[in-house]
């Protein structure tokens, strides 16, 4: 086995060093959300998908039919 | 038999019905097959009702939440993969260029519950024609995994599918969109990143290291900050238009659920410090917490969901808006009685335990404790039949609005032809 999967398989390494990844991580999701006028406004205008299903005809979507409705046409 | 049907039964049914819609809407496409669908219904409702049968047979791997024998186990990993494969191939065809944060929650839930399910029912049968089974798990390591898989059946099944659920019909149901959006992402990460380490809080002063669970504890109390978050984003979307509450028997099912998310939520890392955890385990104070749960947030969202869902299905109004708001009481009424009623009997009942005498004996005897709990379970009997009695007013209502949309359809087949006649 290789030296840094042996530190690795050590618990007292191993846990730590999942800590800090999933801390750095959220501290950069964090940093990502809330920075930038545009990146804040872009996110802001995703909260009105919902408000947008009823103008659209469900069973047109994108243009793609169900694909059991596919097989049988 | 009542765990199962409740998580299972009523849960897992309610959100394989909003997740379908929830998706289709948010994706502005067709779910990708008709028949998974259909599979996933039979595939879940054989599940249940096998569980619940072989429960009265006696047959049961004394798993909490998760009784099931293997063979049991094996189908619902197969309708779960199904489900999955659905789920992700609707998202892959979505006309939107994004996915709303309402797919989110569901795809964490969809995701953990596999891992969850797998690894805690990992078994070797004791023969291919026997239903019993030995856990790959013994000890210590068997309760710090059947924690592990029950504490985050609460947290992935029971909050954040529904969760889902209200980052959908919230909005929609108000007219309006969430509170903030990036609060909703926050929410979802910090949700999922501190769900999973929480599970141990089940096992304080037990064999398990003391400090796991303070671990556990320690991560409960950080969960208070996501589920607030959350928590107050839901109830925030109402700003500026609080008159809704006054209005909208609807939109009161689903705040008033928001409201009890809060409360359970608080609670929960209350219990789950060990000077509290020391009074209120083995009491019915963690049955009062379950059912502010159950009954309060995963219940109520439901109810709010299914009357603003059922009569879109079949396009056409609720039957009536009154009896809405009597379901609305009962359900509330019913509620606030149970939970108050074990609060009473949990807390007296965890004081009555652990009281001494002078001469260091207990001051009361086990059958005292249950004389004390009498009058407590009749005030949460008398919950339980309110709360009942609404949800069979719902069920009414509910068969009266298909019924009426069936008549509307009738008539407007029968002038469209009366028409065609005359032409």
């Amino acid at each position: 086995m290789p030296d840094w999967l042996q530190w690795l398989s050590r618990f007292e390494n191993s846990k730590i060093l999942a800590l800090l990844i999933f801390f750095f991580t959220f501290c950069g999701i964090l940093i990502y959300v809330y920075t930038g006028k545009k990146r804040a406004k872009r996110l802001e205008s995703y909260k009105y998908i919902p408000l947008q299903d009823d103008e659209r005809d469900l069973d047109a979507g994108n243009g793609e039919e169900n694909d059991d409705e596919r097989q049988k046409s | 038999m009542h765990t199962t049907l409740v998580i299972f039964g009523f849960g897992g049914c309610a959100l394989f019905a909003t997740s379908y819609y929830i998706v289709q809407r948010t994706c502005q496409t067709r779910l990708y097959s008709d028949w998974m669908a259909s599979f996933t219904f039979w595939g879940w409702q054989l599940a249940v009702g096998l569980g619940a049968l072989s429960y009265m047979f006696g047959y049961t791997q004394s798993r909490e939440y998760a009784e099931f024998e293997w063979p049991i186990d094996i189908l619902i990993a197969v309708t779960w993969v199904v489900y999955f494969t659905l789920y992700a191939q609707t998202l892959r065809r979505r006309s939107q260029p994004h996915i709303y944060v309402a797919n989110w929650f569901y795809m964490a839930f969809i995701l953990a519950t596999a891992i969850l399910h797998i690894f805690n029912n990992l078994a070797v049968p004791v023969g291919l024609f026997t239903l019993k089974s030995y856990s790959l798990f013994s000890g210590v390591q068997d309760a710090m995994t059947q924690w592990w898989y029950g504490h985050n059946a609460v947290g992935f099944f029971l909050t954040a599918a529904f969760l889902g659920m209200m980052y959908y019909f919230v909005p929609k149901q108000a007219g309006r969109p969430v509170y903030s959006y990036r609060l909703s992402i926050i929410h979802f990460w910090a949700l999922s990143f501190l769900y999973m380490w929480v599970g141990a809080h089940h096992l304080h002063w037990t064999a398990l290291p003391d400090w796991t669970s303070t671990l556990a504890a320690t991560f409960s109390i950080m969960l208070l900050l996501p589920s607030w978050g959350g928590m107050i984003n839901g109830i925030m979307t109402l700003s500026g238009a609080w008159e809704k509450l006054r209005t909208d028997p609807v939109m009161l099912f689903l705040i008033t659920a928001l409201s009890f998310y809060g409360m359970a939520t608080f609670e929960g890392p209350l219990m789950s410090l060990k000077s509290v955890n020391a009074l209120s385990h083995y009491t019915d104070w963690t049955i009062g917490h379950v059912h502010s749960g159950a009954l309060g947030w995963v219940a109520m969202i439901t109810f709010g969901s299914f009357y603003h869902m059922v009569p879109r299905l079949y396009d056409t109004r609720l039957y009536s808006v009154r009896l809405v708001y009597v379901h609305f009481w009962l359900a509330t009424i019913g509620i606030l009685l149970y939970i108050t009623a074990m609060w009473v009997a949990g807390i007296f009942q965890g004081l009555m335990l652990r009281s001494f005498d002078d001469y260091g004996n207990l001051a009361y005897t086990f059958v005292e404790t249950v004389a004390f709990l009498h009058e407590p379970y009749v005030v949460r009997a008398m919950g339980g039949v309110f709360f009942i009695s609404g949800v069979a007013v719902m069920a009414w209502n509910m068969y009266m609005t298909v019924r009426q949309s069936r008549i509307e359809s009738a008539e407007i087949e029968a002038r469209i032809a009366a028409k065609m006649a005359n032409a």
